[in-house]
């Protein structure tokens, strides 16, 4: 033990620099890592505030010379984008709050209550995560053409519920396998309901909880673009990511109104995430893991 | 009402949601593939296994096959290799480390469309930032047409992927490292164990588990690559980067064939499945042999 102990001391006294080369590599990496994720974003951002003839000038620059709004004015005013982000919002809020009411049902029937073959089922649930989306949509897409249901909100929302179901379940789950058991032994003892437990025992302890899954819930719903794409044909109901992946004029490519519209879909993203940052990697981490 | 009832009752909606709109949509893509089904003709008749005989013989079918295995086994190995390395330099403390790890979510969190399309303009031919950077540090000597050329089409796409997902996949590791106990390292390093033989001896061996489960989900996840390619190279130019997630959309809804658009993308929930049990029996073995 102190033969150990000595000759680790002198490891380190022997070579003092090391300690310094240490750092300098680590704040390199961390700096790379820093460059990594977020200059590809704010070198769009920079781009939206540029004229197309400073974008096609050969010189690219960050800082934008001279600034224009004129994109953001495009995307609102040409493109209603603001048609998009409503449509989305609809969507994409429907879908939370009714994942989050399935899905902390079933966690809570899985996690607290007496059921046979708990861990197939989790099982089953799961694996619908990994379901190659492209085999759902057919199938659904003539149903939804029998049931007058294309080009509707409601079209969007059943599918993006069951899509998003295995993440919220096996998050929900997660958590409540967390939470004390005595609690609820305690509250039968009182003559407490299971319906009553998981209104009000186990929800108001969740709601942390439950606002990181809803979160991941709505920007799973907000992101997705294969079943918009396939199931909406106007600017009624298409979402965001359906209407940017249209954007195009006839001569060119408007990279300019195209990276404002990037920045006006992404930045209330990025503000969320990085408020509830520690949650959601704590969360996603609980659940398995999701994309 | 009897007590066992109650569980079932409560997992009643996310049954009948998944149910619904993830293993009824695969049965019948199954029912559909078999038949020649076709909207525009309005004909649906069954054929047996012709289409699976087709498809055998398809050019465009095993064009496509060989760029999503490519995709998911360049863009995996890439991310899982990147992520381990980021997860260890974000392992250590340095000063601003939450504010590093609050913008690796970012990649994450913006929608894949938004991502494809900012991809676009930064590996732009004529006027995008890469080509400059690359012109400018002398690495190239012409402007590189990235996505616009078949040589170089694919490739992009992996260097779009794995900017996205590299991350998240470090976020993922870095929480595995952290349930490692110190008290293992330490001992190691007191008996004069460098860095490196720490890393190979005894971190990466208790790492394993995780990497391999990250690994999974994310080979799973970049075999139904759709929105990525659909949207910067939409397949093209000349079929360099079809997948088999764009080949089936496009047999769906370009030229309306259901039937053998079923075809390609059962075929893929099939290659899927067995991917996914050999992973899974893959990885129950390796598990257990490091534990």
């Amino acid at each position: 033990m102190t033969r150990s102990a000595m000759s680790a001391a002198t490891t380190t006294s022997a070579l003092p620099g090391k300690g310094f080369l240490r750092r300098a590599l680590l704040y390199a990496g961390a700096l790379m890592i820093l460059l990594w994720s977020a200059s590809p974003f704010v070198w769009q951002f920079a781009t939206s505030f540029q004229l197309d003839k400073a974008l096609t000038s050969g010189t690219p620059v960050l800082i934008p010379d001279p600034f224009t709004w004129e994109h953001y004015y495009n995307v609102f005013v040409e493109k209603q984008l603001h048609l998009y982000v409503l449509n989305s919002l609809i969507v994409s809020l429907a879908t939370t709050f009714l994942c989050l009411a399935i899905g902390s049902l079933a966690a809570f029937a899985l996690s607290r209550l007496d059921i046979r073959g708990r861990y197939g089922i989790l099982m089953v649930i799961l694996s619908v995560s990994m379901f190659p989306q492209i085999t759902l949509v057919g199938p659904l897409y003539i149903v939804a053409s029998a049931l007058q249901l294309l080009d509707t909100s409601t079209a969007l929302i059943l599918v993006y519920i069951a899509l998003v179901l295995p993440l919220v379940t096996w998050v929900m789950y997660g958590y409540f396998e967390t939470l004390p058991r005595e609690i609820d032994e305690a509250a039968r003892m009182d003559g407490l309901h299971a319906i009553g437990i998981y209104w009000f025992i186990i929800l108001p302890m969740s709601l942390p909880s439950l606002v990181t899954t809803g979160l991941l819930a709505f920007i799973t719903a907000w992101n997705e673009f294969l079943f918009a794409l396939a199931f909406t044909s106007n600017i009624d109901h298409q979402t965001i990511p359906v209407g940017i992946a249209n954007f195009t004029n006839l001569y060119f490519v408007p990279w300019g109104d195209i990276a404002a519209a990037s920045a006006i879909v992404t930045a209330p993203l990025i503000l969320l995430v990085l408020v509830f940052q520690r949650h959601i990697i704590e969360g996603l981490t609980q659940g398995g893991i999701k994309e | 009402m009897p007590r066992w009832v109650w569980p079932w009752l409560l997992l009643l909606p996310t049954f009948l949601a998944i149910g619904a709109v993830a293993f009824w949509p695969i049965l019948e893509g199954l029912r559909l593939s078999l038949t020649n089904t076709s909207l525009i003709t309005r004909q649906s008749d069954f054929v047996g296994l012709e289409n699976y005989t087709g498809l055998l013989s398809d050019a465009r079918f095993w064009n496509a096959w060989g760029h999503t295995v490519w995709f998911t086994f360049a863009s995996t190995l890439l991310e899982t290799l990147i992520g381990l390395g980021m997860a260890l330099v974000l392992y250590e403390r340095f000063a601003c480390r939450g504010l590093v790890r609050a913008a690796m979510l970012v990649p994450w969190a913006m929608p894949t469309v938004v991502t494809s399309k900012m991809f676009g303009w930064l590996f732009d031919g004529q006027n995008g930032v890469v080509n400059w950077l690359l012109m400018n540090l002398g690495i190239i000597d012409a402007k590189i047409n990235w996505y616009g050329n078949p040589d170089t089409a694919l490739t992009t796409l992996i260097i779009a992927d794995v900017w996205k997902t590299a991350p998240f996949m470090a976020l993922l590791l870095l929480t595995g490292l952290q349930t490692i106990p110190k008290s293992l390292t330490e001992a190691a390093r007191m008996d004069g164990a460098r860095g490196w033989t720490v890393f190979w001896s005894i971190r990466l061996p208790l790492l394993m588990p995780t990497l391999l489960i990250a690994g999974l989900f994310r080979a799973l996840d970049a075999f139904r690559v759709f929105d990525l390619v659909y949207v910067l190279t939409g397949g093209g130019p000349a079929d360099s980067t079809e997948t088999l997630s764009t080949l089936a959309y496009k047999e769906l809804f370009s030229t309306l064939e259901f039937g053998y658009g079923s075809t390609v993308s059962t075929a893929m929930f099939i290659t899927e499945a067995i991917l996914a049990a050999i992973l899974c029996l893959w990885l129950v073995r390796t598990i257990r042999r490091v534990s």
